[in-house]
């Protein structure tokens, strides 16, 4: 009961986010301000988190498949596949929702305590769309970009890897990298990496926008977003991935 | 000109507002008064459409706004101004950029005339050079000028203001309490402020209405509540020494 009554509202509240704008030039302003404030911040942990893992995930591959009957691509594909198809767009997102969605919940949600949201909509202004609406664009655009950049670095993390400690020849690495590449794999995992944002902004918006109370439920908020929109991306990940790739 | 017809509002079966039915005019300070839990900021939210009365109508100069829906209450939305208890200043904008919130939204200026319109509404608060500073930065009797001067920036027909002086002390909440007064005499608006400050009553007190309970109890202005035999009001002014010294004296 207490689930379809939220699901019901957050689907209200989307609705209500996506009408059309009032002032067409604020939002625009809006979105480029949030584009840096929820994709330029994330930039660094993106970087650290792809590196290592892009690193691990070569190692332990390298590790577990040594056996001479396997071909010399494949660990350089095993890496890259994982790395691409899953590990950028899911795990990243992921990370994402822990860091943007908490922002996102705890600042709509001290505006609302403080009746800064009252106070928009005294004005005239759709608060929820004039809140979430530029943060949901603006990650739609900006997370892509973040994912691309994190499959670089985890690649880039794979071929340190094999430079450092050897566990690959280089060669057969690269070569593997480049073995049967598709474009389609970046396409998935770009179409999986706009959901993702989508549900990460708006869960988040949601979560923030119906804080009841002051400092605490803002707290108790931003925690239920990230747990929520988590929750939501791993189901929406196996939906997708279903649809997309069978 | 604001009135208000039969409205109810309850909580969980709990009644807060009883059959209220008042007319503010313009052009005057109208006070709602009433001891803490009485129901005041619940009515106000209720005038502005933050809640929904239960049962009721409210009428803005005839336009009843409780049966519009979401798209026509813009309209008067734009022609509100409200200052909140918490002054719900934007604390991620400059104070100028809070005022000129509603220019940006909703006006067609050039950025130069908003800047004029926002420096005219500081000096009408008497604040200077504080216009690029965050709201984290300013003391609360600053927030609640600040506050002011952002619901005046679109020249608003009705000024709603929820204890507009709480938490300040006597010569700053005189001032504001006096500056509010004058502000809808220039404007020529209609003004509601709630308060259950004795001293804001006698102050700017043109119209006042006592709420008890939930329930409308009293009208009248700063002049006839001294003399009322209303119980229930006279334990509510006279409840400090001040005042019945005051009245003592009186006589
Ligand atoms: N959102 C709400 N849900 C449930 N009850 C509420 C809600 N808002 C107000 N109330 C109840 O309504 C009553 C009136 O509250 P209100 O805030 O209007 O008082 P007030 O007159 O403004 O008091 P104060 O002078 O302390 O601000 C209180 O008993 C309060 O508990
Ligand atoms: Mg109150």
């Amino acid at each position: 009961m207490q689930v379809l009554h939220h699901i019901g509202k957050y689907l209200i509240l989307v609705w209500i986010v996506l009408q059309r704008p009032e002032n067409a030039s604020i939002y625009r302003r809006q979105i480029i301000n949030e584009m840096d404030k929820l994709g330029l911040n994330s930039l660094g942990i993106v970087a650290i988190v792809s590196v290592f893992m892009g690193a691990v995930v070569t190692i332990q591959t390298a590790f577990n498949t040594d056996h001479p009957m396997l071909p010399i691509y494949a660990v350089g594909f095993a890496t890259r596949q994982s790395i691409i198809l899953e590990f950028s767009p899911t795990v990243i997102s992921l990370i994402l929702a822990g860091k943007v969605g908490s922002q996102i919940a705890s600042e709509i949600g001290t505006m609302r305590v403080t009746e800064q949201i009252d106070a928009l909509e005294i004005m005239g202004v759709n608060a929820a769309g004039y809140l979430i609406l530029p943060k949901v664009i603006a990650a739609m655009i900006i997370n892509p970009v973040l994912i691309i950049i994190s499959m670089f670095l985890g690649i880039f993390g794979g071929y340190l890897a094999c430079f450092i400690t050897g566990v690959e020849p280089l060669s057969n690495f690269l070569y593997g990298i480049l073995f049967e590449f598709s474009q389609f794999d970046v396409l998935y995992a770009i179409i999986k990496t706009v959901v993702f944002a989508f549900i990460i902004t708006t869960v988040s918006g949601y979560f923030g926008f119906y804080t009841k109370g002051g400092a605490l439920e803002v707290g108790r908020s931003s925690t239920t977003a990230v747990v929520v929109s988590s929750i939501f991306i791993i189901i929406f990940n196996l939906i997708l991935t279903q649809i997309l790739l069978v | 000109m604001i009135r208000t017809e039969n409205i109810y509002k309850s909580f969980h079966d709990t009644p807060v507002l009883k059959d209220v039915s008042l007319v503010f005019k313009k052009g005057q300070t109208n006070l709602i008064i009433g001891q803490s839990g009485s129901g005041k900021t619940v009515l106000m939210k209720c005038l502005v459409g933050l809640l929904n009365a239960d049962a009721g109508n409210i009428f803005y100069d005839d336009r009843n706004f409780s049966a519009m829906r979401f798209r026509q209450r813009k309209v008067i939305r734009k022609e509100l101004g409200m200052l909140f208890q918490g002054s719900a200043l934007f604390d991620s904008m400059t104070v100028e950029e809070n005022i000129m919130f509603p220019l940006d939204m909703f006006t067609t200026m050039t950025r130069k005339e908003k800047q004029k319109r926002a420096q005219f509404c500081l000096d009408r608060v008497n604040l200077h050079n504080v216009e690029h500073l965050l709201p984290a930065e300013l003391s609360g009797g600053m927030k609640k000028r600040v506050a002011i001067a952002r619901a005046i920036s679109n020249k608003p027909k009705y000024l709603f203001c929820d204890e507009p002086n709480s938490g300040l002390d006597p010569p700053t909440a005189i001032l504001i309490d006096k500056l509010i007064s004058e502000i809808t005499r220039e404007l020529n608006i209609t003004t509601v402020v709630n308060t259950h400050d004795m001293n804001s009553v006698m102050e700017i007190g043109d119209f006042v209405a006592y709420i008890y309970k939930g329930q409308l109890w009293w009208t009248g202005d700063r002049h006839t509540i001294l003399h009322t035999s209303n119980a229930e009001l006279n334990s509510f002014v006279y409840a400090t020494e001040l005042m019945r010294t005051i009245k003592s004296e009186d006589h």
